[in-house]
């Protein structure tokens, strides 16, 4: 199995935010996390490549499984599994450098050794954004618009080539348009990266995903083919969330 | 969000179930007419077609607005789906009852001409099944509507020995074949009429359980 969590709790200090999950994900589909907020659905993301590693008093046990391997076991690099595993933010985050820099930044202090401009164009137009952006590579990524922003973020993701890449709420600070152009994007790397993605829009839940998961109160209560859980879901937990009669 | 949802629902609701109350009368007053060779009652089942048209059209606008406006999941889906495709086999309900009806006039023109098969009874299957396919739907109860599949079966079989019964009349009384013919399509009717109680009640078993039944015949 690609990703394999078993028996995964997740703490703040004496708080557990992730409670007992059981979850299979399969390689090369996007997968969807539903939920209230403060369901765990972020925790439990960030904890797909590590990322509660910096937030003090977050405690895992369980283990997770990517290609076999425990993430949380012993001669794991953080980093390196995060070169596999890569993030995109909620809010767009790129780097005060240029287009160019923001993209070649990570694969540079990896040691890439290929030809950095072809990489760019590539990381770029599997991000969609090469066309918009190509005879300005140079300039600050600031001077983006948000949704442009917000793909070049994936765009840095892409060109570490990472297995999976996993995305905390990444369209909720754009508007509509932006909105369905990174949601395309989602769709065009399906098959090449497997996504995971967290939001709180339920109809981008559905358009995206091949699979959804549905959290609530840090319990995963029900994961299926997307299809079914937004026409036949198995749990009135689920129901009553989806038709937005609570949470 | 979903206040306003259930507030829309719930009329579409009311509206179903309002218009399925109208054909049931209808289709009640269309085998009256005949069974009494009651002209003005056949009139006035076609004059309540068009309030059922009319109102067919209305829930059909309901259930698009829904759609559009609040793109519903799950059970609210399938209620607005559901509501889509009874809606459309009441109309056809409302239809056959009056293509019943309009066999009065015909029949008038023979007097001594009578049913060779038992009408009664056949009507008696066909409105029972209307009725009980309505009732499944108001209750939302999956095991009626799945009872309501089977009986069909004995709508189907009734309907059959009307045919060979009218072919026998139509031997032995070749002078009221015209006769024998709209008694002919009357048992079609009624039989069509049964089929489509049977559509509204696997909607509401896909309605209420999410499953697809149609096509399964006896495995229900």
């Amino acid at each position: 199995m690609f990703i394999e969590i078993k028996n995964l709790d997740i703490f703040y200090g004496q708080k557990k935010a992730v409670k007992n999950i059981n979850l299979k994900v399969k390689k090369g589909l996007v997968t969807a996390m539903i939920g209230p907020s403060g369901c765990g659905k972020s925790t439990l993301l960030r904890s797909l490549n590590r990322m509660n590693d910096f937030i003090p008093g977050a405690r895992v046990e369980g283990e997770v499984n990517f290609l076999g391997k425990n993430i949380y076991g012993k001669n794991i690099d953080p980093v390196e599994l995060r070169s596999k595993i890569g993030m995109v933010f909620q809010k767009p985050n790129p780097f005060p450098k240029s287009i160019y820099n923001n993209i070649i930044w990570g694969p540079k202090i990896n040691g890439y050794e290929g030809d950095f401009d072809e990489l760019v164009e590539e990381a770029l137009k599997g991000a969609a954004l090469w066309d918009e952006v190509k005879d300005r590579l140079h300039e600050s990524a600031f001077a983006l618009s948000g949704g442009q922003q917000q793909r070049l973020c994936i765009a840095r993701a892409v060109a570490m080539k990472p297995e999976v890449i996993l995305m905390d709420e990444p369209c909720s600070a754009l508007d509509p348009k932006s909105t369905l152009r990174v949601e395309k994007l989602i769709n065009d790397l399906k098959g090449k990266f497997s996504v995971i993605i967290v939001t709180h829009n339920m109809q981008q839940a559905a358009r995206v995903s091949d699979e959804t998961c549905f959290m609530y109160e840090g319990e995963l209560i029900e994961h299926d083919k997307t299809e079914t859980i937004f026409t036949k879901p198995a749990h009135k937990k689920t129901e009553d969330y989806i038709t937005g009669r609570f949470g | 969000m979903s206040s306003h949802l259930d507030r829309e629902i719930d009329s579409l609701k009311e509206k179903l179930l309002s218009l399925s109350q109208l054909v049931e009368e209808n289709l009640s007053m269309a085998v009256k007419s005949i069974k009494n060779r009651d002209l003005e009652l056949s009139k006035k089942v076609r004059a309540t077609d068009s309030d059922i048209d009319k109102r067919e059209v209305e829930v059909e606008e309901e259930c698009l607005k829904l759609l559009a406006l609040y793109q519903p999941v799950a059970i609210d889906l399938r209620f607005v789906i559901a509501a889509l495709k009874i809606n459309n086999d009441l109309e056809r309900i409302g239809d056959l009852s009056v293509s019943i009806a309009k066999r009065v006039r015909f029949l008038t023109e023979f007097p001594t001409a009578d049913f060779p098969y038992d009408y009664e009874e056949l009507a008696k299957e066909a409105k029972s099944m209307v009725k009980k396919s309505i009732q499944s739907l108001v209750a939302m109860d999956s095991q009626l509507a799945r009872q309501i599949c089977i009986d069909d079966d004995k709508v189907d079989m009734l309907n059959k020995k009307s045919i060979e019964l009218v072919y026998n009349k139509i031997s032995e009384k070749p002078e009221n074949t015209q006769a024998y013919i709209h008694f002919l399509s009357i048992s079609k009717n009624l039989e069509r009429i049964a089929d489509y109680a049977t559509n509204i009640a696997e909607d509401v078993i896909y309605l209420v359980d999410g499953d697809i039944v149609r096509h399964e015949g006896a495995e229900l």
